[in-house]
Parts: structure tokens; C-alpha cells; sequence
């Protein structure tokens, strides 16, 4: 239903023309900062918060902070989902139990909320840790309210306090104070104080929400927020944080598909952590609150996350400095290329990784076609051939080859085409570490493409993207459609590192594309 | 009760205003009160764009013109659609649709006494059969309004049942206008979403809707338009009823939903009291906003 481009779609275009650039100039770092602005206050975040977090991003990915495993677009998301879910879960905790029971807990928020649905919720949860929750009625104001409190205790299993009968009648301090001494009459180790929804301009009604406050003293005051909320969230929280002070939040509705921005500005603002999340009108859907699961939620950034962080894991800056190094000094292995291999498997199934990039639905028949045990396979024939083979390819003539090929369980004809797909993209690898890229620093956006880790992930992307890319790509384009089956198992299985690398960028190694490459490289 | 800020952007903007003229602050300015009400970042900007040709087009420098085309601009966008509420049917039924905790109750509640105090019958279909005590809290409404009710049977009644029942009840005795309370039900809920569609064909089987008051929260933030779609796409909404406009929030979002959808908000609603319900004319709505 959201009909707005999610976040990562968006800084994939900002990023269309930046993609081998490995540090993020003034000028790109701008322009996705707008876009995240959008995004954040699409999401409903809160004015002064959004002015504030981009702030904070900008700085960030101006710095030093470039990790070479990622596109610029990547470093951006990741930044921004550190910084989100610091915000979010910087103090995430769980409700605090009196030393001398019962633990009191009073809830407050808007009309509409949802509090006395998530009383209900919360009391269940309770019980099932052991608990004897009780309820307490001190919404006296919207009708009957006092009915559903007793309706969803029952349904929750757990007694009810409402010696009122609510609908402007009674006063319900004195009933959250009485209820408190009723607890602990009977032994109830917990109390929930539900209490009428209040509008934070309604003076009159947030001071009788900070006398049911001081009458009860209690354990946790709980702000429930609705994740709809909008702009609005900012001034309610402050009029709530000055009225009663609330000691932690819970956001409600989260089954809904608002993206909660809220969440981020009630966190961001008033410093208290979001402790709870509700999720359904069934009393049981209710659960603590995930950060993690909020910060991309609220960017719509789906599993990219979890991409990034698999690419960063896996992929070792080191090692990748160790193998620009050799590219240049012409001393790169097939040793070196099973090592790429082997990291590139460590991220886990590829078409399982691929599928999980927002737009990967177009790739689903190429994915198909990508036959992962390719690399197997050519994993096979690397390690079927000796030390002195994997260092010196010069080495195999046609008796080792044919040697190889029964180790493997294979044919000739595959060691052949391994052994020239190797040549191919060392030469092209050299061609470009000596003549396009002056500095093996810079080589990092490079050898980002074997590797594997950064570039598993962005290779379907670029090829979404490929066709929107600029004129003189579509005819590249329209090779790759048409070498697409044998392009892709060739650079992963033949060329893995390169082929990765080139795949995504030229196709295939054939001079034509070699010498667009290191344009594109060289710049 | 206690002295309240008014419901308007006038406290941002005052600022902006009280200057001598118009500059790049004064953009910015505009900008994030815009942001803040709600507004959204696309209408936002469409609405500061529009501003600044009007202002270079009239070579003002002053903010008071400003202040005026922005109400101007405002209640023009927000005239286009006609916001008088159809109820000449007899018998009028009205559909009250939303999502949890947006006021449908409370809205049917001051809407039938509004319609009483204009000495029409009112009756009142408690088909919220899902949440805990609804039928006792419009129970309590429709006492207040003066207005009578048709309750289920039995907790956990089909909707539609109720619904049918209510009409048939007012084609039997000729009562003037029919209000259905339903569900609070998130948009997203596909299930919940068609039992609507349901309760709607089986309304219909008697006779015609006259109207579909799709409520929302004044609070809510850029969800409202995809609430608002899903649904006019489910329950054929005719207009929209904002509700809790007595608070901090400004419901800019309603600008949205409107342009949108095409849909008019019809009703407004501004507290909990009984006579809390207006309907709603643009100019004084763009009046109060801007101030």
C-alpha cells in the first residue's frame, strides 16, 4: 500500500552514476542526504529530529569511515541504520519490578492509543511469566470504558479493579489509589493503572494525570503511542514527558503498515526507550520492542541490512589489499582465486542472497538460470591441481590437464576454459591495476568486486540498473542479455573474483568490454 | 477546561510573518511548519513552489501578502471537492468506517445528536461486535444524542447481520437517517477489510448507501493516504470525517488524502463534548491553519 519508493531504490538512483567511486564526495553525500530526509519524513518522523539525524549521517559519511566492502550507496544505508538503531535501542530494557511488590504500572497516552487493549495484553504476558497481575479502572471518562477494561480482563484471565462506573463519574485518583491498597490486600504482585487517553494541550486533564502519578507512585509509567502518529508525536511526548514523566514507551498498531517514524522521534526526543510493541488486537500479540527490526522498517530497507552485514563479515579489507597487491605485481594465483572463491561461499547461497535485494523479482529467471554448483565445480579443479600448478598455470600441459580432469571428475575441455577465463581476468585485472587505477588505494573499489562480498550483493542491482543506464551501455547491455545464462556461472565459476568483477561491469572479459571497463575505471 | 493553544500553524509562523520581508529564512520557515502540520514532504513542496511563483510573479517583498496567499492557496485546494454531506435519501444510511482508535464511536455519538438537534430520527447500528464493550459505549452515545439503537444479539455477531437488521428496523419504521458504526480495523487486515465490502452489499440489498465516512485521526502522519485507499478501495468511502482536532496536531495530511483520492472531508471533529462536531467549510478551516 505505501506508495512511496522505499529508500534503498531511491539511493540506488542517486547512486546510478557514483557506483565505482569507493569515497563519497560533498556533492553525492548531499544529494542522498535529501533523499533520506524524504524518506524519514515520509516515514513520519519528527521536523527536528530529521534536521538532526541527517546532520549526524552527513558528517558520518563524510568522514574516513569507508569500508570497502560496500558501494557508497551501501556505506550510506549502513550509517544510517547504525545510527537509527543506536537511537532506537541505545537503552533498550525491560520493565523494572519493584524490590517490595507490587509493581505498579500506569499507562497514559492519547485518546485512541489503545491503552486499554494493551493493559489487557500486558497483563497476560504477565501472567504467563508467573505474575498476578491486577487491572485498575481509572479511565472514568470515555464510555464504558470500564466495561472493556473488565471485558479484556477476563478475556486475559486476570481480576479487575473498578469500584466505579466510569462514564464521567468518579474520580479516578482516588481510584488508582485504592486500587494499589486493593493489590496489596490480596497479594497481587503487579498493578496496571489504566487511565483515560488525554490530549497534551488539555491542561486540566494532564494535571490529573500527574496526580494519579504522585498518588500511586509507580514502578514504570507507560506512554502508548500509536505508530500512525504523525508530527504530532514530538509536541504529545514533550506534553506527556512534562506531565507525568513517563518511564518508558510503547508503541502500539504496529501491525498496521505505517512506517513508525514516530518511534524515532519519541526516542530521540525524550530520551526513554521504547520498551514494547504492540501488533494485533488478539491479546497475545504483544512483544518487546526490536530496534533492529524498527530502523528498517521505518526506511523500508527490508533484508538489504542483513546483506550488508553478511557481505561486511565476510569479506576481509586485508585480504583484499593483500590481492590488489598482487594483481599489480603480476604474482596472483589460482591459489589466490580459491581463497576469493572460497570468501565469496562463506556469504552463504548466492541465489538465496540475491533474492533477498528489494527488485530482485526481475532477476528471479536469471537467478534460475545461475547454476551455483558451477563454482563447485571449478573449486573442484583448482584443488585437483598441485602447489607448483595453482602458482604457475604456465605449467599444465595436456598430460596434468587430463590428470586434473580425472581428479575433478571432469572433462579437458573444463580445465581448459577454466585455465583461460583465469588468464583472461588476470591479464585484465593487471591491465587495470597498472594502467587505470594509479594507486592501489584506490584499487579498493576494484578488488571490492572480487570481493565477493561487496559485490555478490550489488551485482543484481546493477543489472536492474543496467538498463537504465546511459546509451552507450546498451549495447553492452544487449550482449549481457544474451550472454546473461553463460556470463554469470562463467564469472563465478571461471573467473569468481574478476568474473564478478568484470561480469558486472563489462559482461565478460573481451577486449571490447576490457577497454570499457578501464574506462570506466580510469574515469 | 484550562486555557489551550489554538489549533493553528499561527505559533510557527509568526515568527515568519512579523518580519519586514520576504528571504531565504522565511522559505525555510514556511517549510518546516508546512513538515510539521503533517503536510508531507511532496505537498510541501508543491505548496512552496506554487508560493514562491505567486511571490515573484506579484514582485512582493512583503510577508503579510505571503500569510494571504498561503490562505488563499490553502482553502482553494481545499474547495475544490464539495464537502456537503448527502442525506436526502430516506432512509439516509450512513456507513461510519476506520481504522482502531480514531474516534468512530465518539464521531457517531455527536454526530447523531447533531442530527437531532435538526429534529431528524436517528438509528444507530452497533455493529462493532468485535471490540470489547463498543456496543455499551455507543449504548451510552446514542442515549446522550437522543437516539435509538440497534445492539446484536450476541457478542461476536456478524457485522453484517447487525447492519441488515438496523435497516430493516428504519425502512419498517420509517426512521429518517441510519448511522452504522462498524470495527476498528487496520487497512492492512485483508480479511477484515472484505468483511466491509460485505457489510456493504448487504446494506445495499435493502437499500442505498448514502454515505461512507471514512474517520481520521487529525494525529496521524502519512499513513492517513494509504488508510484512506484502502479504504475508498473496500468500503467505496463518499467523505471524510477528521477527528481530534482539539489537539496539537494540524491533520495536514487531509490535504493529501483529498487531492488524491478525490474524496471530501465532510465532518470535524474538535473535542470530546457532545456538540464537538462541525461540518467542515474551507475557508474557515484555511483560516484557523494559517490565522
Amino acid at each position: 500500500m505505501a506508495t512511496f519508493g522505499n529508500l534503498s531504490d531511491r539511493l540506488a538512483e542517486t547512486f546510478k552514476n557514483l557506483r565505482t567511486k569507493g569515497k563519497l564526495s560533498a556533492a553525492d553525500v548531499d544529494g542522498t542526504v535529501r533523499e533520506i530526509r524524504r524518506a524519514l519524513l515520509d516515514a513520519d518522523v519528527a521536523l527536528e529530529v530529521v534536521k538532526d539525524f541527517t546532520g549526524k549521517v552527513r558528517e558520518r559519511a563524510l568522514g574516513d569511515e569507508v569500508s570497502k566492502a560496500l558501494n557508497p550507496a551501501q556505506q550510506v544505508v549502513k550509517i544510517v541504520n547504525e545510527e537509527l538503531v543506536e537511537i532506537l535501542g541505545g537503552q533498550q530494557r525491560r520493565l523494572e519490578f519493584a524490590k517490595k511488590p507490587p509493581t505498579i504500572i500506569m499507562l497514559a497516552g492519547l485518546q485512541g492509543a489503545g491503552k486499554t487493549t494493551l493493559a489487557g495484553k500486558l497483563a497476560k504476558w504477565l501472567v504467563k511469566d508467573g505474575h498476578t497481575p491486577i487491572l485498575v479502572a481509572a479511565d472514568l471518562q470515555r464510555p464504558n470504558a470500564v466495561t472493556q477494561l473488565e471485558v479484556v480482563g477476563a478475556q486475559a484471565g486476570v481480576p479487575v479493579y473498578a469500584p466505579e462506573p466510569g462514564n464521567g463519574i468518579g474520580n479516578p485518583v482516588k481510584v488508582a489509589r485504592d486500587g494499589v491498597k486493593f493489590a496489596q490486600q490480596k497479594m497481587h504482585d503487579v498493578v496496571i493503572v489504566d487511565t483515560a487517553g488525554r490530549l497534551g494541550v488539555d491542561a486540566e486533564m494532564m494535571k490529573q494525570a500527574a496526580d494519579i502519578r504522585k498518588a500511586i507512585d509507580p514502578d514504570e509509567v507507560l506512554f502508548v503511542i500509536d505508530a500512525m502518529i504523525g508530527q504530532d508525536a514530538v509536541a504529545t511526548a514533550k506534553a506527556f514527558q512534562d506531565g507525568v514523566d513517563f518511564t518508558g514507551v510503547v508503541l502500539s498498531k504496529l501491525d498496521g503498515d505505517a512506517r513508525g517514524g514516530a518511534a524515532l522521534s519519541v526516542a530521540s526526543i525524550t530520551g526513554r526507550p521504547i520498551m514494547f510493541a504492540s501488533t494485533g488486537e488478539s491479546l497475545d500479540d504483544f512483544e518487546p520492542f526490536h530496534p533492529d527490526r524498527m530502523a528498517s522498517r521505518i526506511l523500508d530497507l527490508g533484508d538489504i541490512l542483513t546483506l550488508i552485514e553478511q557481505a561486511q563479515g565476510a569479506f576481509d579489507e586485508d585480504e583484499a589489499r593483500k590481492m590488489a597487491e598482487k594483481f599489480s605485481t603480476d604474482s596472483f594465483t589460482l591459489d589466490d582465486f580459491l581463497g576469493q572463491m572460497q570468501q565469496l561461499r562463506n556469504m552463504g547461497s548466492i541465489k538465496k542472497m540475491m533474492s533477498m535485494l528489494p527488485g530482485a523479482g526481475a532477476m528471479k529467471q536469471q537467478l534460475e538460470n545461475f547454476d551455483e554448483r558451477e563454482i563447485v565445480r571449478t573449486e573442484a579443479i583448482i584443488q585437483s591441481m598441485t602447489k607448483a600448478e595453482r602458482t604457475t598455470p604456465k605449467l599444465l600441459n595436456g598430460s596434468r590437464r587430463l590428470r586434473i580432469a580425472r581428479g575433478a571428475g571432469s572433462t579437458v575441455t573444463e580445465v581448459n576454459q577454466l585455465v583461460s577465463r583465469f588468464e583472461q581476468a588476470a591479464k585484465m585485472m593487471k591491465t587495470v591495476a597498472k594502467g587505470g587505477m594509479p594507486n592501489i588505494p584506490g584499487m579498493g573499489p576494484v578488488p571490492g568486486g572480487m570481493g565477493g562480498g561487496g559485490r555478490g550483493k550489488p551485482q543484481p542491482k546493477k543489472k536492474g540498473s543496467k538498463s537504465g543506464n546511459p546509451a552507450k551501455r546498451a549495447a553492452e547491455n544487449l550482449a549481457l542479455a544474451s550472454g546473461e545464462k553463460a556470463a554469470l556461472p562463467a564469472g563465478a565459476g571461471g573467473g569468481t573474483g574478476f568474473g564478478l568483477g568484470g561480469s558486472k561491469k563489462a559482461g565478460g572479459p573481451t577486449e571490447d568490454e576490457m577497454a570499457a571497463l578501464q574506462k570506466m575505471l580510469g574515469r | 477546561m484550562a486555557e489551550r493553544t489554538p489549533w493553528s500553524l499561527s505559533g510557527a509562523l509568526r515568527g515568519m510573518f512579523a518580519k519586514k520581508t520576504i528571504d531565504a529564512e522565511t522559505w525555510d520557515d514556511l517549510e518546516d511548519a508546512l513538515i510539521q502540520a503533517d503536510f508531507g514532504p511532496s505537498i510541501t513542496e508543491a505548496i512552496v513552489a506554487d508560493l514562491r511563483a505567486k511571490v515573484a510573479r506579484y514582485n512582493t517583498t512583503d510577508p503579510t501578502d505571503l500569510q494571504r496567499m498561503l490562505r488563499e492557496g490553502l482553502e482553494e485546494r481545499l474547495s475544490k471537492l464539495d464537502s456537503t454531506l448527502n442525506l436526502s435519501a430516506r432512509p439516509a444510511v450512513v456507513l461510519v468506517v476506520g481504522v482502531n482508535g480514531v474516534g468512530k464511536t465518539t464521531t457517531i455519538g455527536k454526530f447523531a445528536k447533531f442530527l437531532r438537534t435538526y429534529n431528524r430520527s436517528v438509528l444507530i447500528g452497533a455493529a462493532d461486535t468485535f471490540r470489547a464493550a463498543a456496543v455499551e459505549q455507543l449504548a451510552t452515545w446514542a442515549e446522550r444524542a437522543g437516539a435509538d439503537i440497534v445492539r446484536p444479539q450476541a457478542h461476536g455477531q456478524d457485522p453484517a447481520s447487525v447492519a441488515f437488521q438496523t435497516v430493516e428496523r428504519a425502512l419498517k419504521d420509517g426512521t429518517e437517517i441510519v448511522i452504522i458504526d462498524t470495527a476498528g480495523r487496520l487497512q492492512t487486515k485483508g480479511g477484515l477489510m472484505d468483511e466491509l465490502t460485505k457489510i456493504r452489499k448487504v446494506i445495499e440489498k435493502q437499500t442505498p448507501i448514502a454515505e461512507v465516512l471514512l474517520v481520521l485521526d487529525a494525529t496521524t502522519g502519512q499513513n492517513g493516504l494509504a488508510q484512506a485507499e484502502a479504504f475508498i478501495q473496500h468500503a467505496g468511502v463518499t467523505g471524510l470525517v477528521l477527528t481530534k482536532l482539539d489537539g496539537s496536531a494540524k491533520g495536514g495530511f487531509v490535504l493529501a488524502v483529498q487531492e488524491k483520492t478525490g474524496i471530501p472531508i465532510k465532518l470535524v471533529g474538535q473535542g470530546e463534548g457532545i456538540n464537538d462536531l462541525t461540518g467542515f467549510t474551507p475557508h474557515v478551516f484555511a483560516q484557523k491553519l494559517v490565522g
